[in-house]
């Protein structure tokens, strides 16, 4: 996966986008914070959701964590193979352990998002 | 935030540094999970140094902590015994729970949590008397826990020491390194294990020899994260969550740890109020039926209604589900009771299971 043509948000996730339909997963840096995820609540398809909102929780030993939509729409599709295996989200987050699809109400959305180089500079900051 | 002596060695071990009760320390160096399974499996040392160590002695001192614990002093053998005791209050509320390692003459050890420190000492120093001295040796004083079934091994070649015939729960003085240390065989993770006590400037050298020689002997650190996954499995309180200023020891199930025997004590009244006529507030371990994690602080129902709350609650490695402990009303507390526990705005069903969640694996005797 080339990560450098994904957009980020500030609370870690990244953002693939291909016509209107939008896939999301949690970058590197966010699953090596979260650490051993053990269990993923994914949401339903027909959720809609606005940007910013908590879409679903991921839940490692020590603690859940939120996962928030980047941008508004309605839940497609989640990645199911976590349900069985969510140890996928340390092993491969950008590939394997992708999280949930949404159908996005406006994809120029997505161009204000931040770039690879805008989020590893939050990102580096913020520790 | 406090640095332990080994604090530095833990930064370079690459550790995840969290706030600990005011206490920089490792959370895990690899990951929770791996540090739980290896602790079960072969044997992890953990930097505890953060406990605090309070020093009863005198004449009176006997005396002293019957009237100030809940505990039977007595029952420990002089020199090597070591007794868990709650400090109450007048209400039969905790303050803290504590250890005491019983010395050869008059002189007690009591080893507190380091959140309870201050607290205890000044609790101590209110009820002292003619004949007791008190201080607070917990500034000077670093601890490491080895934990798993190999601990016994690893500590016999690492250090010459000569452990099987240690029992479970006693201490000993001992030389490593050519230092004077408290060694004691006891631990927290329902394992065999060992825990040794001694002054902050001789710590290092027995972290380093554990860190360098210790993994060809099959073991690693673990942090804090792993500790309190394993003490969970292993149905061990924590204080500031089973245990607090609001709970009795015998709400908190830790009758054991009171003797109405051996005469007054501070919170006896109360405690002895309880065991008759009996508690509406029970601790009870539960077991997740699905998936489901819960949490410190989730509400637990039954047939709809709050009954209470969670205290701890994790994913168990060792199990392989979510487990905890919950403070739940009269009714709720026998095994088997299908309770549910409200996880992310909906209800996860749950089972009142009895404790420990796995089988403990330290020496009976």
């Amino acid at each position: 996966m080339d990560t450098s043509k994904l957009r980020y948000t500030e609370s870690h996730e990244w953002v693939s986008l291909s016509g209107k339909t939008a896939r999301v997963g949690i970058t590197d840096h966010a699953q090596k914070e979260i650490s051993d995820v053990v269990f993923v609540e994914l949401p339903k398809a027909g959720k809609k959701v606005n940007a910013k909102d908590s879409v679903m929780v991921v839940e490692s030993v020590k603690a859940a964590f939120d996962i928030y939509a980047p941008m508004a729409g309605t839940v497609l599709k989640a990645n199911d193979k976590l349900t069985i295996r969510p140890e996928l989200l340390n092993q491969s987050p950008f590939e394997e352990g992708w999280l949930y699809e949404l159908e996005c109400s406006d994809p120029s959305q997505f161009e204000k998002l931040l770039t690879e180089t805008q989020y590893k500079e939050t990102a580096s900051k913020a520790h | 935030m406090k640095k332990t002596p080994l604090y530095d060695r833990h930064v370079s071990l690459g550790g995840k540094i969290v706030d600990f009760s005011g206490w920089g320390l490792p959370v895990y160096y690899t990951s929770i999970l791996v540090e739980h399974q290896w602790t079960r499996s072969s044997c992890s040392f953990f930097d505890v140094s953060h406990l605090g160590e309070i020093e009863v002695s005198g004449p009176e001192a006997f005396n002293f902590l019957q009237k100030r614990l809940t505990c039977d002093i007595a029952k420990g053998q002089k020199g090597s015994g070591i007794v868990y005791g709650i400090l109450c209050d007048e209400k039969g509320n905790a303050l803290d729970d504590v250890l005491v390692y019983v010395g050869e003459k008059d002189d007690y050890h009591v080893i507190v949590n380091a959140a309870n420190i201050e607290r205890d000492f000044s609790e101590f120093k209110k009820y002292v008397t003619a004949g007791v001295s008190i201080a607070n040796h917990s500034d000077d004083m670093a601890c490491i826990a080895i934990q798993g079934p190999k601990s016994e091994t690893v500590l016999e070649r690492l250090f010459g020491l000569k452990l099987k015939d240690m029992r479970y729960y006693s201490f000993r003085a001992d030389t490593i390194n050519g230092n004077r240390v408290w060694l004691s065989r006891s631990g927290y993770t329902g394992e065999d294990g060992f825990e040794i006590f001694t002054l902050n400037q001789n710590i290092g050298a027995i972290w380093d020899k554990l860190t360098k020689e210790g993994k060809l002997l099959g073991a690693l650190p673990a942090g804090l994260g792993a500790r309190n996954t394993l003490r969970l499995e292993a149905g061990n309180p924590l204080y500031g969550h089973e245990l607090d200023e609001e709970t009795t020891p015998v709400e908190a199930g830790l009758r054991f740890a009171v003797s109405f025997t051996k005469g007054d004590f501070i919170g006896r009244v109360k405690l002895l109020e309880q065991k008759e006529k009996g508690i509406q507030k029970h601790l009870v371990g539960f077991k997740m039926t699905d998936r489901s994690i819960p949490r410190d602080g989730y509400a637990v129902l039954k047939a709809g209604k709050k009954v209470g709350h969670v205290t701890s609650g994790s994913f168990a490695p060792t199990v392989g589900s979510g487990i905890g402990m919950a403070f739940v009303a009269s009714g709720c507390e026998t095994a088997g009771t299908k309770l549910g526990i409200e996880i992310h705005g909906r209800v996860a069903e749950a089972e009142v299971v009895s404790r420990p969640f796995v089988a403990l694996r330290h020496r009976k005797g």
